[in-house]
């Protein structure tokens, strides 16, 4: 295997921060916190094959004030995670790279996380009091 | 360069040709996720603070098992694609980067599994 003096890319520091950059180093960051989150969904569903008292510590997890910004936060990734992968895969199709459609691409992921983290946020402090 | 051919310049530094089948599993189980994880979401809201009883009765619910164990599979799949692909990118170390993959792919079998388990036990009873 022949390694060593490979050419590496120009340093992040040397380029301004732009929506597109901005939002794809979003989509890597939100990806590694759903993969992490894989283990609480692990944690969650095998708990219940414990019995009741260990489901219950589980629900109790997810619903302390901790639990809640954690799934927050989940949610947040995973709308954006979601929307920006369709934008990903428009562009695998050959489709939006025109410096226009970038930018309005990436407000939409921008609109469309905010507003369905909130609409969710909504229904589920909606089922949470009720 | 010096003595060296130009075959043995290259040799470990191209295609493995086994990229393209990585590069579609990613795509293929993200687009099979939209789905899958948009139920997940509206579906546990109605499930919020549920003790056992309830919470049984919704992984047996109809065809709730089948895409809960979809789910898993799609979402380890991915998961794994997805953190293999930023281990490759920003690992440079060789025994590290291998590791890392390892221990990534090991994590994601068994979590995987236990979670299969789960919810054929909890469907099934047990």
């Amino acid at each position: 295997m022949a390694h060593g003096n490979r050419p590496l890319s120009p340093h992040l520091q040397v380029y301004r921060p732009q929506i597109t950059s901005i939002l794809s180093i979003t989509h890597r960051m939100t990806g590694v916190a759903l993969a992490g989150s894989c283990l609480f969904f692990a944690y969650w569903l095998t708990s219940a094959t414990y019995g009741e008292a260990a489901f219950a510590n589980a629900q109790s997890l997810f619903s302390s004030w901790f639990g809640q910004l954690i799934l927050i936060g989940l949610t947040f990734s995973l709308y954006f995670h979601l929307a920006n992968g369709i934008r990903h895969l428009f562009w695998d199709a050959g489709h939006g790279f025109e410096l226009d459609t970038l930018r309005q691409s990436g407000w939409l992921v921008i609109v469309f996380t905010l507003g369905m983290t909130g609409l969710t946020m909504a229904m589920a402090y909606a089922v949470g009091a009720g | 360069m010096g003595m060296r051919t130009t075959l043995g310049c290259v040799r470990g530094l191209g295609s493995s040709n086994d990229g393209i089948k990585r590069w579609l599993s990613l795509r293929l189980t993200g687009l099979a996720l939209v789905p899958l994880t948009l139920w997940f979401v509206f579906s546990t809201i109605g499930i919020i603070g549920a003790d056992l009883v309830t919470f049984k009765a919704w992984v047996g619910l109809h065809g709730n098992p089948v895409l809960l164990i979809l789910l898993t599979i799609t979402m380890f799949h991915h998961a794994v694609y997805g953190v293999q692909e930023i281990i490759e990118d920003y690992i440079q170390n060789e025994t590290v980067k291998v590791g890392s993959l390892i221990i990534t792919k090991f994590t994601a079998v068994f979590f995987a599994a236990s979670c299969i388990l789960a919810v054929l036990r909890l469907t099934f009873g047990g």
